[in-house]
């Protein structure tokens, strides 16, 4: 049968449901958010992990122009190595029947005789393809196209256009984000992975006996760096890019960044949650430890021990956990659930490990019961302490000594309600502090995840509309003498044209050291330029390297210093290069020369890798894309139009749903605090309350008293809350920054308005109701109340 | 004290208490030696602040005296750890007191109840229940209770463990004399058939006939002691 003691917790706990919840509701924010970013991120980790594992991921990739297959031998002989892959690989345009705008495709060798040892890709559906005219396309690429096997397509092979058939698709572990040259998120409808029997490539890019790209696995505990270094020795004659490792493999490096911001977000936040949780609980608990004075002197007489004590309003507060974590696992399992559906979209994994583990769950839970314990403990301590003696006579009357406060108050000459709710806030400080710093997270949180959607505009304005202005981009590959622009010129629709050189180069500066692309621009530019934050144009000076700003602090560079600039195109040469300016950007680590600069360094007649035009008709029209593939060297077209928007769709789709998420979170905070606040005021001083209804005052001027008190704790805690928001926010783009991209602190005052108009509402909405509650005040029972 | 077993329940030797109120000392008990004994039914007496509630916590461990010392048998209460004085009210002490201090939030039976699940050799709840006359509002709460129920239920609550000691502080104090005398005879009744020790504080002094003993109480000192060589029953006590 149930202790008694045990039925009095339960039948308390009923009583005090809604504040209880309230709390809950801020603890589960806590625990949902946990589950959400930590359950998640190592759902990301352990699906790569596994997927890496079972299907033999690389730890090193090198490209070559072409190496001689017996090469393959040397590499497996550098130390460590324990298993090479090679392959040819390229990159064509392709004719997809009905589709007028461009595609590219990245092609990957296959060979049936000797299928894949490492990167090894999964069939999905289908059959790899074994004789010449046939192709297997990435899974994601075949969906977007509505593809289905025996679907006819043509790829561009070094000008020669070949008709493929489709015989399968696959999934790779090297291609789990997969983004094309020049795109920003993933665009699988115009960008796909292609296996090809590796003789049609052979043929194709004259590779026959050589290949053009290597992979690597190690031993476990090889150091990457001897093995990059033995690596591109061996590949240096025959025109190795250099190596690399995970880190910089591009699907790899997303992951990583994704995974970071999940970190961040499971850093920043749930401390946040629980804090006020613990706060709470302190207030509700220390209330009720008070009210039960007589209580606790009783179970204390007739022999229960201190440690029962405590231990009951322990389990008062922990009751409250338990209703915190029901709803936390429920919603984070949800949310967790939403942002995996959200993650498939993004990341082609062939499998995700989409279970939180149980450890997180029982870890949010052991923090929930830890933050409300905390809470709860000063009072269950002060509880278990109390003389029983003592317990059960009344509580001395709160010190209604005067202070400065109240002779100011007089000074002024407040009304009697203004009074009231000045005495009360000079009185009972903990509360006031309590709900002051409460709201004030509610605001920072609120501000803290709307700065975003004006970030991504920011981002989108900048990169898009500022710096590159082009409709379209025209990829060549190798480089083209700069001559070649005469030919894009003539193109049907086609209003300007500017050429760009992009160089693959390793940035060295002491130990540390970046690879990149190093991009030219001129003067002239007017459709790729450089644009700082402030958005005014910026250039390279005649000889030295412009960078962004995030590469001068990976490279612990300023102004004046030299960077040892090491190229993997044309001769191959190092150059000193002095740093002539830094400017801010957000997306990749951009460095730039100018155009006639680099070609006095290379020595080299004028050549161009790119050239960006604007179209009469930015819708992309036939006749040009037509066009475009009869030009020779053009390695692939980006639809610029396109970028800009499926940016923008994937962008505002995902902040509209995290940005609804956090107005959610902030709300919570705001009616738990405020909700509570009231409700403890409320029984403060129902006496107090009481009388002035006695004494005449209307229902309404009593309520002022009561929800005035509250309002004027939110409206100080405002400019408190902007402050930790900004502060938040500044730590959130600290934190998601990365070598892909930075988020731009951008607050708006907006930003700032939004966030007080939401906490002030459901400020004013958790306030009233308890306001409400005053109606059914029972003046003479009240008034007869021993306190 | 002829025909009184000798044997002392209760020894206070030189018991003071005072308490510091702001600038004043209150000497809520002033050099206390007394001792009550096994069995026996005491009624202590006297004015409104004469030290008696002060006495009684004292003797049921609830409070410390300033100074003195008080046993409980052969045990020294006061040099006895918080620990062990919770031991010793668990074990040995029920208590009744003015405000009857019942858990609003309980019912009569699961206000016995506290008390039986920590004990160690209780009653039901149900039997004690009985024993004062609340067998039919066992699931009521405190709120739906009058005054005499509640302290009923306080009492049933005080001696459902089967306590060598039953203090008793003003337990007819907010009472009707009907339900007053009630209340005593449950008391006598119980002090008759278990033979437990009771201590009655009351401000009534017709309830004195009733006692083996009356000590009376004035300004913190023991003023003198009644023997009652015949007691009379609740019943026949003019109010
Ligand atoms: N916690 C306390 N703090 C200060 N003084 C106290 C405290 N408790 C009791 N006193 C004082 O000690 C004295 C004795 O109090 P006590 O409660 O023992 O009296 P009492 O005889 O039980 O009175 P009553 O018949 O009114 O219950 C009184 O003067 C009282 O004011
Ligand atoms: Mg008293």
């Amino acid at each position: 049968m149930m202790q008694a003691i045990d039925k009095k917790l339960l039948r308390d706990f009923g009583r005090l449901w809604a504040q209880g919840l309230a709390i809950a509701l801020v603890l589960a924010a806590g625990i949902t958010v946990i589950i959400m970013s930590i359950g998640m991120s190592r759902a990301l980790n352990e699906s790569r992990e596994a997927y890496y594992a079972q299907n033999r991921f690389a730890h090193i990739f090198a490209g070559a122009r072409r190496a001689p297959d017996s090469l393959a031998r040397d590499i497996r002989a550098i130390p460590g190595v324990l298993e090479v892959e090679t392959q040819v690989r390229g990159h064509a345009t392709l004719d997809i029947p009905g589709r007028t705008k461009p595609a590219s495709g990245h092609l990957i060798s296959y060979d049936p005789a000797r299928p894949p040892a490492l990167n090894i890709p999964i069939l999905r559906s289908g059959r790899w393809p074994e004789r010449p005219g046939e192709v297997v396309v990435n899974e994601p690429f075949a969906e977007a196209n509505d593809f289905r096997l025996g679907t006819v397509f043509s790829v561009n092979l070094n000008g020669r256009k070949r008709e493929v058939r489709i015989t399968g698709t696959a999934l790779s572990p090297e291609f789990i984000y997969t983004i094309g040259p020049g795109a920003l998120v993933p665009q699988n409808e115009s960008y796909g992975i292609l296996w090809l029997p590796h003789e049609v490539l052979d043929a194709a890019f004259n590779m026959d006996g050589a290949f053009s790209h290597v992979s690597l696995a190690l031993l476990p505990g090889t150091q990457t760096d001897d093995v990059t270094d033995a690596l591109d020795q061996l590949l240096k004659p025959y025109g190795g890019t250099s190596s690399f490792d995970r880190s910089l493999q591009q699907s790899n490096a997303f992951l990583d960044a994704e995974i970071t911001q999940l970190e961040v977000l499971a850093y920043i936040l749930p401390p946040v949650f629980l804090g006020i949780s613990i706060f709470l609980v302190n207030l509700v608990v220390g209330r009720i430890v008070l009210l039960e004075r007589a209580e606790i002197g009783l179970m204390k007489a007739i022999g229960y021990s201190s440690w029962d004590i405590c231990l009951h309003y322990l389990m008062l507060a922990g009751l409250i956990a338990l209703v915190g974590i029901a709803i936390g696992v429920v919603a984070g399992s949800w949310l967790a659930h939403a942002t995996a559906t959200l993650y498939a979209r993004y990341f082609d994994f062939p499998f995700l490990v989409f279970g939180v583990p149980s450890s997180i769950y029982a870890a949010s839970a052991l923090l929930a019961l830890a933050a409300t314990s905390l809470g709860a403990s000063r009072s269950a301590i002060h509880a278990a302490r109390l003389a029983p003696a003592i317990a059960m006579s009344p509580p001395a009357p709160p010190n209604f000594r005067r202070s400065i406060f109240d002779r100011a108050i007089d000074a002024i000459g407040f009304s009697q309600p203004a009074r009231m709710i000045l005495r009360s806030l000079t009185r009972w400080p903990l509360r006031a502090a309590t709900t002051l710093f409460g709201v004030a997270l509610a605001v920072a949180i609120l501000v803290a995840s709307s700065f975003f959607p004006d970030a991504i505009d920011d981002i989108i304005d900048k990169a898009f509309y500022q710096s590159n202005r082009q409709d379209v981009l025209l990829l060549f590959d190798p480089d083209v003498p700069l001559s070649g622009i005469a030919d894009v010129r003539r193109l049907p629709g086609v209003l300007q044209v500017e050429p760009q050189q992009y160089h693959a180069a390793i940035l060295r500066h002491g130990h540390l050291e970046k690879r990149l692309a190093v991009s030219t621009v001129s003067p002239k530019n007017d459709l790729a330029r450089v644009v700082d934050d402030a958005g005014s144009v910026v250039a390279p000076d005649a000889t030295g390297l412009l960078i962004s700003e995030r590469l001068a602090t990976a490279l612990d560079v300023r102004v004046g210093d030299t960077i040892t600039t090491t190229f993997e195109t044309g001769l191959r040469e190092t150059f000193e290069i002095p740093v002539s300016g830094v400017v801010i950007q957000y997306f990749g680590l951009g460095a730039y020369l100018d155009h006639e600069h680099l070609n006095r360094l290379f020595r080299q007649d004028p050549r161009m890798s790119t050239v960006n035009v604007t179209l009469a008709d930015p819708i992309y029209p036939e006749a040009f894309e037509e066009a475009v593939k009869e030009l020779p060297g053009v390695m692939g077209t980006i639809d610029m139009t396109q970028n800009r928007m499926s940016f923008s769709d994937t962008i505002s789709q995902n902040i509209l749903i995290v940005t609804t998420i956090y107005a959610i979170l902030g709300s919570i905070i705001t009616v738990g605090v405020c909700y509570n606040a009231a409700r403890i005021q409320l029984s403060q001083r129902a006496r107090e309350l009481a009388s002035l209804r006695i004494l005449g005052f209307s229902k309404f001027d009593v309520a002022k008293v009561l929800v005035g008190e509250v309002m004027i704790l939110v409206i100080l805690a405002q400019p408190l809350g902007w402050w930790f928001g900004a502060e938040i926010a500044r730590w959130m783009t600290e934190g998601f920054s990365s070598d892909l991209y930075a988020i731009p602190l951008v607050l708006k005052p907006s930003t700032y308005a939004t966030a007080s108009l939401i906490v002030l509402a459901a400020a004013v909405i958790s306030t009233l109701i308890v306001a409400r509650r005053l109606g059914q005040l029972d003046l003479i029972a009240v008034m007869k109340t021993r306190e | 004290m002829t025909d009184q077993p000798l044997d002392a329940v209760f020894r206070t030797k030189e018991v003071s208490k005072i308490y510091d109120v702001g600038e004043i000392q209150v000497h809520a008990l002033r050099e206390v030696s007394v001792s009550l004994y096994e069995g026996e039914l005491a009624v202590l007496l006297g004015p409104s602040g004469s030290g008696k509630s002060t006495f009684l916590n004292i003797l049921g461990g609830l409070d410390h005296p300033t100074t003195g010392r008080v046993w409980f048998r052969q045990t020294e209460l006061t040099t006895a750890s918080d620990r062990a004085l919770t031991r010793y009210r668990r074990d040995h002490v029920g208590f009744v007191f003015q405000f009857y201090n019942l858990v609003p939030s309980l019912t009569a039976r699961e206000n016995v109840q506290l008390v039986t699940d920590v004990a160690r050799d209780p009653m039901r709840p149900e039997e004690a229940l009985t024993l004062v006359g609340l067998d039919a509002r066992m699931d009521h709460f405190p709120a739906q209770l009058s005054g005499g129920e509640q302290q009923r239920v306080a009492i049933a609550r005080a001696v459902a463990k089967r306590p060598d000691v039953l203090l008793c502080d003003e337990p007819t104090g907010a009472l009707d004399s009907k339900t007053g005398t009630t209340v005593l005879e449950t008391l006598r009744h119980i002090n008759d058939t278990f033979g437990t020790s009771t201590a009655v504080i009351t401000h009534n002094a017709a309830i004195q006939q009733m006692a083996h003993r009356v000590i009376h109480f004035q300004d913190g000192r023991i003023d003198r002691i009644d023997q009652n060589e015949t007691q009379i029953a609740p019943a026949e006590i003019s109010w």
